[in-house]
Order: C-alpha cells, then structure tokens, then sequence
C-alpha cells in the first residue's frame, strides 16, 4: 500500500505519520495518534459521531482523506479542555445532560462549537439546523439544544 | 432518609442527593472524550477478526472449505459453527442458535465463519478465499407465509414454524362483550423497528493460551448472561471467563442478549492463540438486529355507555425472524401488558411468535407492549369518540386503585397514572385548544405503563435480585462495585446518590466500580428497567449495613451505646452533649475492627410480586408498575402527507424521582423513539435482503424534526421502590405512537390503523378518502336522477 509522510496540525500540535494515501482522518486520529475521542458510528457519513473541526468548520473525519487537511487546523474534543477547563460547551453538556451514553456527544460538541465560532447567540433554529447532521438515539435532543443553549448564553455575557 | 435535624446543625452536610439534578458521575469522561467505548480500548498487539455471512436467506450448508482462505499470508485462524460446543439462546429453554452456522443458515446475513488475521486487508482477503457451497431451501418472509401448511420447518418440532402459541383467557369474556354498550373492532399493523444505538458492535477477546484464560471486553448490557453464554458455547469453565463492559454506546434491548460476534470473537481468540478486536459495521449491525418483531394486533374491545371496559380480546401475530433469542417473552409480554394500565372486566389474548427466514427480532425498549399498547389507545380513542365521551374521561372511567391485583395476576402497588393525566391535560390546555386549532393540526391523548424490572429473571437460580458491595478503606472512600451496566442511563450515578444518601456523605466519596466479573458482584443486566429499582435497593440496603458498622465503632470509640450516636455523615454526634467524632476518625474506629471493611446489600423481589401459576405468568410480573400519560400536537400537510409532531406534553410516574435531571433524559428519549417508531421508522427487506442498512434510509429521528418535550415527574412513592423510586426509562415510550395518531385523527377526522405514520400512508388515506367521497357523491347524484 503506497504510504506517505504527513503533517497534521492536531489540537495545536504538528505530528508527523506515515499513513496511506487512501487513510482517513478519522482512522489516523484514532488509530495512529491514539486520539479516540472522535467516535464512529456508521459506515461513511451518516451519524456525525466523528466530527471535528478543521480551520474551524466542522468536517466529517469518516470521509475525510487525511492527505487533504495537512497544514490545516485539525480541533478533536480531547483539544478543547484548556489549561484543566472544559469548554464552555463541554461544560453545559456535562451540567445540563447533553450527553447520556456519550458516543454521539464528541460530534455533537464539535459541531456545536463550530457554529458557536460562527454565530455567538445563535437561535433554537440555528441551533438545529447546525446539528441536523449529528444522531443521538439517548437524549430525544431536548436536553442538547438546552446545553447549546446555556454555553451560548455563557459566551454572551 | 432525610436528617430531619439537618437545619438545626450547620456541621451536617446538605441533605442531600436524593432529588437532586445530578449531572453524570461519569459526565466529565464523555464530554472531553476520554471515555473509553470497545472500539478505542488500548489492548496491545491485536489481530483483525471478521465474519463471513450467508449470501441466502434458507440453506443447507453441504461444506466449507476454508483451505484457500488459510493459506493467504497473515490469515491466522478460520472458524466455523464446528468449533463451538454448544448453541445457546437467552431463554434457557429456546436455546436453537449457533454463534456461527451449523448445518444451515435461515437467514441472509447470518454469520457462518470467522476469520482472524494480522490486518484487515488479508482479514478481507481471507472472508472472499472462503468456499462454502449451499444447497438452498425455500424461504419465509412473512408470518403467514411461514404459518402455511406445506412451509419447511426451520427448526425441528415446530409446526407450523409457531416458535410460542400463547392462549390466555381471564374472567368471562364473551358475557363481557354481551353487556357492552358498544364493541369496537380493528386490525393494527406495526413495522419491525431496530434499535439504532450510535456505537457499533464490538468485542476484544483476550485467550491465553498457557493459562487458558479469556477476557473478554464487549458492547454488552448484560455481561453475566454473556459470561455464561461465553462458558456455554466455547465449552469452558465458567472460572476460565472474564467479562469486561467498558463505556457502553446505547443498547436500547440491542444488547440485552448475547449476541453471536462476541462468541465469534473469543473463540478467534482461542484458535489464533491471541488477541482479536472484532468491529462491525453499521450494515452488520443491521443484520445483528434484534429489534422489535412486525406484528398483527386484531384487537376488540367491549365498553359501557360510560366508556368503562367491559372486555378485551387481542390476537397478536409477531414475524420473530429465525431464531428464538428473547422471542417467548416478548409474545407473552404482549399478552401480559393487556393488564395492569386500566381496569378491565375480562381479558381473551392469543399470541403467536413465528419463525421467519430473516435476522431475528430481539428484545427492544418497551419490550413486547408497544404494539398492543399501539391498538388499544388508539381503539379507545375511537371508542371514546363513538362514544361521545372526552378522551380522558374515557381512561379515568378505567382507573385502578392501589393496591390492586390485575385478572392475571399482576400486583400494582403504586399507580399514578390519575395525575399523570390531571398533569398532560393541564399542561397541554386540552380543553381550551382541542377543536379550535388551525387546520391541519391536532392533539392526542395515549397512555401506558411498564416494569421496573422483571420479577423473575430469565435465569433463575434463587439468587437475589441484586447484590452490591461497598469498601470502606483507609482514605476514607467508599467504592461501591455493582454488576450493573451503565449503558448510558446512568446507573453508576444513581447508585453513587442512593449511597450518599443513606451514608449522608458528599457524592465525591463515592466511586463506582461496574460490570467486571472478576471485580464485581453479578447482576443479571440492565434490562426490563429493573436497575434502579432492584440495584438501587440492594445498594440501599448496602450503604444502611455500612451506616452500622460506622455507627457502631463510634460508639465503642465514644464509649455510648450505638442508639446514642447521631450519624451526620461527615461526622457525629452523641446525643445530647458537645462529644462527637469526624468522619475520618469514625472510618479508622471502624477499620480498627478488623481492616478494610466491606459490606453487601441485597435484594429480591417479593414473592407477591412474580405473578400467577399459569403456563407464562412470570413474564410482566414486576415489583413495581410506571405509568405515563402524554398528548401529543401534530400539524398534517395535506398536500404531501407529511406529519411534524409539534409539542409532546408527558408525565410520568417514577414513584420517586431519585435524579430528576436524568429521569427527564431518560423519558425524553424514550418518547422520541417512539416517536420514529410511529412517523417513520421500518426495516425492510427484499426477499430477505435488508434494504436499510445505514442510517440514513433507516430514518432514526434527527434534531430537525424533534420537538421540545416537556416532562412531568409524578412521584406515587412505591411501597417496594428505593425511596419510592420506579423505573424510568421505558414506560413512556409505549404512548408516543398512539398518541400521533390520536393527534391526526383529530387533525384529519382520519383513524389510521398502521405504524410507521409515513407521508405515504397519510395521503393514501386522504386519497382514499376524496375518492370514498366523490363516490358517495356519485351515489346521490343517481339515487337523486
């Protein structure tokens, strides 16, 4: 299998790999840098399990070729604790109860965070439309709406 | 248990974690990602294990050869159904499936070898190397094709392919419908449905083959089960197994058995003498299905003029798929749940659970009630409607009173289903908004009930319910160890507050060790609710044992009599004087005794409470009933069809509501999978092909077309229940899909007998309707010519 050097930029981190040119982003994150926190739950881009943000938009790393983000800012859910603080969204999903089983809840965040970058107070709506991609079997989305909810009012004040 | 002298003594922490919001003890883990599911487990050197599936939905196998298989470089064992010992089923008496195919296969996607190699390519060459030559029979893809005469048996002494026939008959049913005022009559239909957790199945097995020892790490709700089925099938000593739950993504009943990659993979294990990490994909997780059975429900129902429920009869036909898994149960679960909602003169329930050519349905959350509870609210509705009564005057003409004992022997001993109905009506403004809404929207009322665990496990060996053990050490923590599975419900943190609670001492003192058969005290699972309530007393009864001891070393310490010591949690006190004594000094008194202590809680369920004698009468019996009550606003585009549910108002009665924060996340998703269980979920197939085998034309509900759910916690305070408490994660769903189709009645003046609610059968039946109409039409225009 033809394989390649690549430089990903990973939480603020450069880590240089050796990866097939077909690998994904998902499995280099979870099988070569050991970063777990990006779950998978389907076969290519149905549940959102996966997702992060790259230059700060979230992008599914299950169908995402890893050669086509070198250079680019990579963020995973194990990035955004900082200096032994969860973000403010890990905060709410943790407080409000975003998350039961927990295997949907690093996409959600990621998601999440991406449209908080994008729209700081955004409505239920936004809200919706932004994690439309992301399955949760657990919560019926009641309490994940309420956790975006809270982190955005948090950003605001 | 509350300290009643809490606000006299500032020195007392708060009382205290019962009823408190209580955000996940392990929370913290899920939300920065370091939780650690199967799949993301470190295990060292690992080799890639994948199954081979049958190609044909019924077959004879004439062999497999795998020699060609073998010989592909990194291919390190190839196995089939010859190297298990034994077959296995969760029921002990319907044990009829192998791990991998022995002999035949009855249905397409059915696991028939395994292969264990050094990565996946040569994993993927090895499952295409494999030569298996089938001779195929005919196959059945619904009931009444597998019911024909002439149809092939798929297992042995099955006649008729009938895996359970269940006929049950309670008071005088036939002298019940002679004194009704109205009898209705109707046949419901509902879709085989799947559970769709988000984590996919997988399993690490660990065989040491100098010591002949096997670990094995899975996705699993029910690691006892799974311990005995390992032993069973690989043909070892119970002592050679070691079962692991790690963070567990969902189960949903998926995992309420044991399911056949997780033998698959240990037995790779054992034949390749290492470590073997199997993960399927979404596709085989399909095919793993388990989920809930299609059914048929001819349901009649008699009723005064007053709406009171004279009779009921209910025929119920499942399509079971190929084997047996939970599939008795769940057919006398749906004969069982005909009792125990309302009051109901007299009972007539025959069951029929057939053998089909397709993956095996299973146990699914709401287990066995979702169809008939389906039919019944929403015959009742149109009864209500015939009758010209209000559709909750209708369910309160049928209340029970506690304590009661149903026509089939079922006790209810807590029952506050009454407020749920007071709490929905009020919330939902059903007076003041039902028959002045826009057009095109409608509201609907549904009700329901289910167990807070079964009263008798499926294996039973006159063990308790559940046992639990708390250590108290020299750091003054307690670890509690439970063999309870925390799949996402969150049992460790109630648990960790059921503990606190009785010991009054803050929740960080407690920490949770679960589900480690070499660690743990075995449970039976987390399944049929029964956790909170069986667990949650067996820790009740753990941490009151501990309380003891601590309260006695005090005294000795103190030099009073036990009765004189006022337990406070972080310290105590002697009654009556200045003298007391902190925790830690309380712990190293305690310890002085005789070392690290550890204590035991058990529980089992009153013999009362596990039913009548007749043939079946374990299945629904329970300690404790939940029951819910929920309306539902729909809003219906006539044009496409299309159903958007606009608002859920539900309430529910959970005895006791130990974490309020997590009931309302446990009955909120209950809800919404009822809720695509009555728009539009369905698995499909094609000649026994699944057809929706992803997520995306398998339709789980998105955040899109989810509405807010709004909660009420009822609390009933159960005689049985710790601190009151009933389960909380199952009882509302059964009412989410009647109560759709009660809101597009309203809407539409359209009763709809069939589930999933599709855009499709919606406008079928507009259409049907505007042609019936146009006909009428027709009719007068001639009789008027």
């Amino acid at each position: 299998m033809p394989m390649r050097l690549l430089k990903l930029k990973v939480n603020g981190r450069v880590r240089q790999i050796a990866a097939a040119h077909s690998a994904l982003l998902l499995d280099v994150l979870r099988d070569t840098l050991n970063l777990t926190g990006s779950k998978q739950g389907c076969d290519g881009g149905e549940c959102g399990a996966c997702t992060v943000l790259v230059d700060g938009q979230p992008r599914l790393a299950c169908i995402t070729l890893a050669a086509t983000v070198e250079g680019q800012a990579i963020e995973t859910v194990e990035g955004q604790v900082r200096g032994g603080e969860m973000s403010r969204l890990q905060q709410a999903f943790h407080e409000k109860l975003g998350t039961q089983c927990g295997i949907c809840t690093p996409g959600m965040i990621m998601a999440a965070e991406g449209l908080l970058r994008r729209v700081p107070n955004p409505s239920e709506q936004e809200i919706r439309d932004a994690l439309a991609g992301n399955l949760c079997r657990c919560t019926g989305y009641t309490k994940i709406i309420e956790a975006v909810q809270a982190a955005a009012a948090e950003v605001a004040q | 248990m509350k300290d009643s002298h809490a606000p006299a003594r500032p020195a007392a922490p708060p009382t205290h974690s019962i009823g408190v919001r209580t955000p996940l003890i392990d929370g913290v883990e899920k939300v920065t990602g370091a939780a650690r599911y199967t799949a993301d487990l470190p295990v060292g050197p690992t080799l890639v294990g994948a199954i081979g599936r049958s190609p044909v939905a019924h077959a004879r196998i004439r062999s497999i050869d795998a020699s060609a298989a073998l010989a592909i470089p990194g291919v390190r064992a190839v196995i089939t159904g010859e190297d298990f010992s034994a077959p296995y089923g969760v029921i002990p008496i319907t044990q009829n499936e192998w791990p991998l195919a022995r002999g035949r296969v009855r249905y397409r996607g059915e696991p028939v070898f395994a292969v264990a190699a050094e990565d996946q390519a040569s994993a993927f060459a090895a499952l295409a190397a494999v030569r298996v030559d089938y001779e195929e029979l005919p196959a059945y893809f619904t009931a009444e094709a597998a019911r024909a005469a002439d149809a092939v048996q798929l297992h042995d002494k099955k006649p008729g392919n009938l895996e359970r026939v269940v006929e049950q008959d309670f008071g005088d049913v036939d002298a019940g419908f002679a004194a009704a005022d109205l009898v209705v009559e109707k046949r419901f239909e509902s879709a085989e449905i799947y559970h769709g957790q988000i984590e996919l199945n997988a399993t690490i097995a660990q065989w040491d083959p100098v010591q002949r020892r096997l670990t094995v790490q899975s996705v699993t709700q029910v690691p006892y089960y799974l311990h005995l089925t390992l032993a069973q099938t690989l043909g070892l000593d119970e002592s050679q197994v070691r079962v692991i739950k790690p963070y567990v993504g969902g189960g949903f009943g998926h995992r309420v058995e044991p399911l056949n990659f997780e033998m698959a993979t240990a037995a790779l294990a054992r034949a390749a003498g290492g470590t073997v990490k199997m993960e399927l994909s979404r596709e085989e997780v399909f095919l793993t299905h388990r989920g809930r059975p299609h059914a048929f429900v001819d349901l009649k129902i008699g009723l005064t003029a007053k709406g009171e429920i004279t009779a009921l009869q209910a025929e119920v036909v499942q399509r079971g798929g190929a084997y047996g898994g939970y599939g008795l149960v769940t057919i006398l679960y749906a004969g069982a749940l005909l009792h125990a909602l309302y009051k109901v003169g007299a009972v007539r329930y025959r069951g029929f659970r057939v053998y089909t050519n397709l993956p095996p349905c299973g146990a699914m959350r709401g287990h066995g009630a979702v169809s008939v509870r389906f039919a019944i609210e929403a015959l009742l509705d149109e009864a209500a409607a015939k009758l010209g009564i209000d559709a909750f005057a209708l369910r309160r003409a049928n209340l029970i009173e506690a304590p009661y004992r149903t026509l089939n022997d079922l006790q209810v001993n807590s029952y506050g289903l009454p407020q749920c109905l007071d709490a929905v009506e009020r919330a939902s403004g059903w007076h003041e908004r039902r028959g002045k809404l826009p057009k095109g929207v409608g509201l609907g009322l549904a009700c329901s009930h289910y167990v807070s665990g079964s009263a008798k496990p499926v294996h039973w060996t006159g063990e308790p319910h559940a046992v639990v053990n708390l250590k108290l050490d020299f750091d003054g923590s307690i670890t509690l160890l439970t063999g309870a599975s925390d799949i996402g419900q969150g049992s460790s943190t109630l648990m960790a507050q059921v503990a606190a609670e009785v010991l009054l001492l803050p929740m960080d003192r407690i920490r949770v060790i679960s589900a480690d058969s070499m660690l743990t005290p075995k449970d039976n699972g987390s399944y049929s609710s029964r956790v909170s309530f069986m667990v949650g007393n067996a820790t009740l009864r753990a941490a009151e044992s501990l309380k003891r001891l601590l309260v006695e070393a005090a005294a000795k310490r103190l030099n009073v009599t036990p009765e004189q010591i006022e337990w406070l949690g972080e310290r105590c006190v002697v009654t009556g004087s200045d003298q007391g004594l902190g925790f830690a000094d309380c712990v190293q008194a305690a310890l002085a005794e005789g070392g690290t202590i550890t204590v035991k809680g058990a529980w089992s369920t009153p013999p009362e409470t596990q039913g009548g004698k007749f043939r079946g009468a374990a299945v629904g019996s329970t300690a404790g009933f939940s029951y819910a009550a929920q309306v539902v606003q729909v809003r219906v585009d006539e044009d496409t069809g299309s159903v958007q549910v606009e608002k859920i108002w539900v309430a529910q009665d959970c005895g006791k509501a130990l974490n309020p924060l997590a009931l309302e996340g446990q009955i909120q998703g209950a809800v919404i999978m009822g809720m695509g269980e009555g728009l539009q979920e369905e698995t499909e197939y094609h000649e026994g092909l699944p057809l929706r085998t992803n997520l995306i034309d398998y339709r789980l509900p998105t955040i899109a077309e989810t509405p807010t759910i709004e909660v009420a916690l009822i609390e009933s305070n159960d005689p049985l229940g710790p601190f009151g408490a009933k389960e909380g994660s199952e009882g509302a769903l059964h009412g989410c899909p009647p109560a759709i189709a009660n809101a597009i009645a309203d809407a539409l003046g359209l009763r709809l007998a069939a589930i999933p609610l599709t855009p499709d059968r919606v406008l079928d039946a507009l259409r049907a309707r505007q042609r019936e109409r146009k006909l009428a039409a027709l009719r007068r225009e001639k009789e008027v010519a």
